[in-house]
Parts: structure tokens; C-alpha cells; sequence
């Protein structure tokens, strides 16, 4: 019995990549499944699904006392190699294929507006944070001022400036906060702030811009508004990942030094 | 055939690392500066052309596509590895930042919609109100 145990343990480990597709496969299950059955999908699967991933990197991180999350644990060192720097960027770079560039016209200069608005104000709120809780580097500024811009621009832009891991959590944790509180809160005030039209829907996309919050806040409250929310929270991603490790990372440098 | 639309995909990554990483050499810090947003753009003005051209068939979008849904199971393989426990001690600071980030923004959303308000052009705007 022990046997077997110890063969399908080593080709479960041998084959890490495919397990780590099995592993968040079945994760992503039970948090649709979750969503659905719990919050009749105000909680989108897909937050939730992310909040148990950073369940599984606690319970990985006191099991083995390393830094490396779940994947400490040899049978799940797959997952490093699915959620790593390369196949993340992958993915990233992948969502942009969709949007298309008329319809970046067409969201006219109150969406510019809301985009750039939305990324630097998110960064400067983000990183003040991190300043006044005694994260005064540099780095972790701008990591976690990324990561109030959405859970992708905090570590892409941790990566590229060398944060520690740590603090490349707390980035993910703050751009999750976000994320919940848009798609749970936005539609108790979408009255207050007249959000009932595509306009207003694409200024909330560019200043929310957390893709997963903003889509599904909007599903909450019009289903038809989700594709103009949509359309600027993908530009705002990306305006993030560009802007994030470049202009705002050197502003930061500049005021706090190091 | 799919494998050209991973290709392309590939090659835009890879492109927007590189102007990345030389940006980082150019500007003298070890980072690399704004690659995933270059490849981005790259890949948004490819497609645009390629598809304008007919050159971008269904087929070959399929495997940007696949990628683009495997998505938020990267972000939970990548969630899943970070030094959570590490973080623990700065949770507040996290959640602090999520919830100013939020709150602010947000109310600032009726200002920025009046912006440019009479020179905005509804174009996709009838098939909502419908």
C-alpha cells in the first residue's frame, strides 16, 4: 500500500506542470462552485478563486517555513512553474488580443482621463500606505503602490524592480482588497454616482480598472454595461505594467531615494 | 493553424521584454522597465493589422485565446506561491491601501464623466439602451 502511495507521489512530482493544472483546475471548480451556490455570484469565482491560492501559499508557507508559498511543498512545485514570470507575463500579454484600438477612441477623453487618474492616484494612495506602515524603500513603495493599482501591476511591476517576496504578497493582498470591495460594494452605490450608462460605465472601468472587480460589479448591476467596463479596465492593466515599474518607479526613487 | 497565433504571442512577449530589459540598461536600473506593457501594445497593434489584412484567421486567434482564458489560473498558480505567511504582519497595511484606493477613486467617477462629456461621440451607445 505504501508502495503505491510512493509511486503516484513521484509521478505526480515527476509530472509537476500537469498536476499544477490539475491542483488549480480543481481550485477554480470549487470557487465558481462556491460563488455560485453562496453569494449567487456577487463574490465572482474568480476572486475567490485567488483568495483560496493565497490560502494554499499560508498553509504552504507555516507547513515548510519557506518562502515559496505552496510551492515548497515538492508534490506542488508545478505551480511555480504555471503561476511563474514567464508563463504570468504569457497570460498578460495574451488579454490585450481582444480589445481593439477604435474602441480605445471612442472611449474619449474622460476615459484617458479616468485611466491615468485612476492608475496614479491607485499608486500614490497605494504607496503612501506602504510609506506610513514603515515599508519606506523605494521597492516595497512602489510594489505596493502597484499592487492598489490592481493584484497583476503589484507583482509584475515587484518583478521587475526585485521586491522580496513578502512584499510581493502584500501587493497581491492589497490589489484583492480592491478588487472584492469593487465587485461587492459598486452596486449598493452605482445610483449615487449615475452609473447606468455604457459612458459611465467605461470611466468606472479606467478608474476601478481591476479587471475581475469591474466585470463583475457591472454583471451585478446591468449585464449589457460589462463590455464597456471591460474595455478600459484592459487598458488600464496594461497602462499599470507599463507605467508601474518605469515613470512611477523612478517618481518614487526620486522622493523617498534609494 | 493555432501554433501562429502562440507564435505571435511569443514573439510579442519576447519583444517587449527585450525593449524592457534595454529601456532598464538605457535608463541604469536593474528592472525591467514597462516590457509587459510594450508587448501589449505590440501585440494590440499586430492583431489590428494583421486581422484588417485578413491575414489573422479564427483558427490562428484560438491560440491567443487559450492563453487569454488560462488567465486567472495563472494569476492563482502565482497567487499561491507568494510568501503569504511573510505578509501576514502587513495585512492591515494591505487591506488599508485596497479599501483608500477604492473609496477614493470611486468618488471621483462623477467628476471624470463630465469631462469632454459633449464632444463624446456614442457610437456603441443605441445597442445598450436597447
Amino acid at each position: 500500500m505504501n508502495d503505491i502511495n510512493t509511486i503516484l507521489l513521484g509521478a505526480l512530482a515527476k509530472n509537476g506542470l500537469l498536476t499544477a493544472f490539475a491542483v488549480v483546475g480543481a481550485t477554480m471548480w470549487l470557487s465558481y462552485f462556491l460563488s455560485a451556490r453562496f453569494t449567487r455570484g456577487h463574490l465572482h469565482g474568480s476572486a475567490l478563486a485567488i483568495i483560496i491560492g493565497l490560502l494554499l501559499a499560508y498553509i504552504g508557507g507555516i507547513a515548510t517555513g519557506g518562502t515559496k508559498g505552496i510551492v515548497d511543498i515538492p508534490l506542488f512545485g508545478g505551480i511555480g512553474l504555471m503561476g511563474g514570470a514567464m508563463l504570468r507575463d504569457f497570460a498578460i500579454v495574451s488579454t490585450a488580443y481582444g480589445a481593439n484600438l477604435g474602441d480605445m477612441r471612442r472611449c474619449g477623453l474622460s476615459g484617458i482621463v479616468s485611466l491615468l487618474l485612476g492608475v496614479i492616484l491607485s499608486f500614490i494612495i497605494g504607496a503612501g500606505v506602504a510609506y506610513a506602515f514603515g515599508y519606506t524603500d523605494a521597492v516595497s513603495m512602489t510594489t505596493i503602490g502597484a499592487g492598489a493599482v490592481t493584484y497583476i501591476v503589484g507583482p509584475v511591476t515587484g518583478a521587475a524592480i526585485g521586491a522580496s517576496s513578502d512584499v510581493m504578497a502584500l501587493s497581491i493582498a492589497a490589489g484583492l482588497v480592491k478588487s472584492v470591495l469593487v465587485m461587492v460594494g459598486t452596486p449598493f452605490f452605482a445610483k449615487a454616482i449615475g452609473l447606468d450608462n455604457a459612458r459611465t460605465a467605461m470611466v468606472f472601468g479606467g478608474m476601478m480598472g481591476t479587471t475581475s472587480g469591474v466585470c463583475g460589479a457591472l454583471a451585478a448591476i446591468d449585464a449589457k454595461l460589462v463590455p464597456y467596463g471591460a474595455m478600459t479596465s484592459t487598458f488600464y492593466t496594461g497602462l499599470g505594467c507599463l507605467l508601474g515599474p518605469s515613470l512611477l518607479f523612478f517618481a518614487t526613487r526620486a522622493l523617498v531615494g534609494g | 493553424m493555432i501554433i501562429y497565433g502562440v507564435a505571435l504571442l511569443s514573439l510579442c512577449t519576447l519583444a517587449g521584454m527585450f525593449i524592457g530589459d534595454l529601456l532598464g540598461v538605457v535608463v541604469g536600473v536593474k528592472a525591467n522597465v514597462g516590457g509587459v506593457g510594450f508587448a501589449m501594445l505590440l501585440l494590440l497593434f499586430l492583431t489590428d493589422k494583421l486581422k484588417r489584412r485578413g491575414h489573422l484567421v479564427p483558427t490562428s486567434s484560438q491560440g491567443i485565446a487559450f492563453w487569454s482564458a488560462m488567465y486567472i489560473p495563472i494569476v492563482v498558480a502565482m497567487a499561491a506561491q507568494q510568501n503569504v505567511a511573510g505578509a501576514i504582519k502587513g495585512g492591515p497595511a494591505a487591506i488599508l491601501a485596497g479599501v483608500l484606493a477604492v473609496v477614493i477613486t470611486f468618488a471621483l467617477i462623477p467628476l471624470v464623466v463630465r469631462i469632454g462629456a459633449s464632444s463624446y461621440v456614442p457610437a456603441i451607445d443605441a445597442d445598450v439602451k436597447a
